[in-house]
């Protein structure tokens, strides 16, 4: 933890500026680079930075769910992504898609999206927890 | 149920309950109650899995639908079915050991979790139909297995995990550079769609290079001579229910794939492969059994011969007929049983006795019965005494050797055989025999209380059921005869692997 007042008013704009960014990243994988890992890694960083100015402990309070737990719901994720398509009576992982009409433009919606929030959630669960206790360890 | 889904289940299921036990991670009760009821499920989802390729032959899968060559696909075969089998059931017997053999601290680490995640490893090797996809779940067994190992801390772990990781990452480099070589001469890396393609590859010499380089990297992973030396030097470092299953799976699984890549791909010059497999499988049993006569440490006796009988199983896919194949595939599953159970026994002697040094144990025949009656019946397996299931997996690849007058080979087994039996003896004679040693604390009346009822009965039914499986197996030796017959079956006859795998 750093004892800085500019880390910290700056921690306070970057810190939902960086989580939105990495929505935008995450969503933008869809067709172009990005994706949940990218996507994943930046929103761990917004609490990563969170951690270094106000120490691990409030960071941990503003997660809410434990970094180890983030990591079970993403494999969880994951492994539902391809249960679906097991449902629908195609083999593991076979994608499937939705595609509504929004607003005159067709959404591509399908199961390949749930796989990335998994992969979110996965890479935000395992960057955190190693930062957190390398933190704490001091 | 549909062909894909039984074969994705033994993959998805410990997946599944590996996520749970990571999500429920605080509750101590909840993960073990997890564990356990993912690990029956596995055996049951592994049960109807082997029932269909028992009935239906070969069957295979395309993940994602997309079409092989171009997909991944998983195949069941009988071999690869018993094998997942085997592995469901003794996972379960570990998982069972685990309750009263892993303290809170390793626990909380999520020990269930990780164990779940190899088992997942292991099936996924088992079932994947892509040598790519192959390569990734070694990776992830080499992940899970570096956890296991480390958990815990100790600084004797730490060394044996370091040593363990570290050859094995070479492995694996090894593995992704003949990988990339192979690719770069036949252009796919599914199994079946490489055999075809290499059948009408005319340089063979390429060929048998790669398959070289194919060849030293999973003979790191099944620790075959001159490759070994890693293997007795972490393998005893871990509490015991993980190095069980170390010691029962993960050898064989490198066995496993050396067989499939030995009888489906590297056909084309069997002459030079083979004969060098032959000549390593010879090797490897002198040299692990007389490693085993130095040691005076009961894990350490058990590691050094898991060496030893790894070169019975190359010698089986050396010899290369369906009879060797045969035994090799008898042996193996054997071998997963009979050496688990040595080591989850091994661990029981070390609470009861206090030491895993023989030195230091004595008096367990006398104060234990039936410990001693469970270990004879392990120990005289493995040796391979008629009517135990080792004297089996034995008679059938020395019956091999005969057939096609491999005298040297037969001999050397048959040798090795006998030394095998003298470091068991040593076992019995030192830690089962042999009056306890003067003024060890083991002797007084509270030493015997510290480990509580519920313990030695969470730590025992595994290892009973486990010899019992032993005893079944010896007495009535034809169903898992059948079972590796038609294994070595479809090993040998590689057309139905493929056309099941390439059908449009």
């Amino acid at each position: 933890m750093m004892n800085s007042i500019i880390l910290r008013t700056a921690t306070k704009l970057l810190f939902g500026l960086l989580l939105i960014f990495s929505v935008f990243l995450f969503l933008r994988g869809h067709n172009e680079p990005g994706g949940g890992f990218i996507g994943g890694l930046v929103g761990a960083t917004s609490f990563a930075l969170f951690a270094i100015a106000y120490g691990p402990a409030k960071s941990r309070e503003i997660l809410k769910l434990d970094p180890q737990v983030l990591i079970g719901l993403g494999i969880l994720f994951a492994a539902i992504s391809g249960i679906i398509s097991i449902l629908l009576g195609t083999p593991f992982m076979t994608g499937a898609w939705v595609m509504p009409e929004v607003g005159g433009s067709v959404l591509h919606l399908g199961t390949p999206i749930i796989f990335d929030i998994g992969v979110y959630l996965v890479v935000v669960g395992f960057t955190l927890g190693v930062i957190f206790s390398l933190e704490e360890e001091k | 149920m549909e062909n894909h889904l039984l074969l994705i289940l033994p993959i998805l299921t410990p997946l599944l309950f590996a996520a749970l036990g990571m999500i429920l991670y605080k509750s101590r009760t909840a993960q073990r109650t997890t564990a356990i009821i993912g690990s029956a499920a596995q055996v049951a989802v592994t049960v109807l899995l082997f029932r269909r390729i028992w009935e239906e032959g070969i069957i295979a899968a395309q993940m994602g639908n997309w079409p092989a060559p171009f997909g991944i696909s998983l195949v069941g075969d009988t071999f690869s079915g018993i094998m997942v089998l085997t592995v469901a059931v003794t996972s379960l017997a570990i998982f069972i050991y685990s309750l009263a053999d892993i303290d809170k601290k390793r626990e909380h680490y999520g020990y269930y979790p990780a164990l779940n995640l190899l088992v997942m490893a292991v099936n996924g090797t088992l079932l994947t139909g892509d040598i790519f996809n192959m390569f990734v779940w070694f990776e992830l067994t080499l992940i899970s297995a570096f956890v296991l190992l480390s958990i815990g801390n100790t600084r004797q772990q730490l060394e044996g995990t370091i040593k363990y990781v570290i050859i094995n990452l070479f492995s694996s480099a090894l593995f992704l550079l003949a990988v990339g070589l192979l690719y770069g001469i036949v252009g796919s890396l599914n199994m079946a769609d490489v055999a075809v393609k290499l059948e009408s590859y005319e340089n063979t010499g390429l060929i048998t290079t790669i398959s070289v380089l194919f060849m030293v990297s999973f003979g790191l992973k099944a620790a075959v001579f001159p490759l070994f030396f890693w293997l007795p030097s972490s393998y005893h470092t871990p509490p015991v229910a993980i190095s069980a299953f170390f010691a029962g799976i993960l050898t064989k699984v490198a066995i496993y794939v050396l067989a499939r890549y030995y009888t489906l791909i590297f056909v084309q010059d069997v002459g030079y492969t083979h004969t060098i497999l032959l000549w390593i499988g010879g090797l490897t049993m002198v040299i692990g059994v007389l490693g085993a006569a130095a040691q005076y440490e009961f894990r350490k006796i058990l590691s050094i011969h898991i060496v030893s009988q790894i070169g019975y199983m190359i010698m089986g896919i050396a010899l290369f007929t369906p009879m060797a194949l045969l035994g090799t595939v008898f042996f193996v599953v054997n071998q997963i049983f009979v050496k688990m159970n040595l080591f989850l026994i091994s661990g029981i002697a070390n609470r009861l006795g206090g030491s895993f040094e023989l030195k230091e144990l004595g008096g367990l025949y006398k104060n234990y019965l039936w410990l001693g009656v469970l270990f004879l019946i392990s120990a005289f397996s493995l040796a391979g005494f008629p009517p135990l299931s080792g004297f089996w997996a034995k008679f059938t690849l020395v019956y091999a050797g005969l057939e096609i007058q491999a005298w040297v080979i037969v001999g050397v087994a048959l040798g090795v055989s006998l030394l095998t039996l003298f470091s068991m003896v040593k076992i019995w004679a030192f830690a089962f025999w042999k009056a306890l040693p003067e003024g060890h604390p083991a002797d007084t009346r509270d030493y015997q209380k510290r480990i509580s009822t519920r313990d030695l009965i969470l730590l025992a039914a595994p290892v009973v059921f486990l010899a019992l499986l032993t005893v079944v197996i010896g007495v009535f030796p034809e169903y898992l005869y059948a079972v590796s017959e038609r294994a070595a079956e479809q090993l040998m006859g590689r057309t139905e692997y493929i056309e099941t795998v390439l059908q449009p």
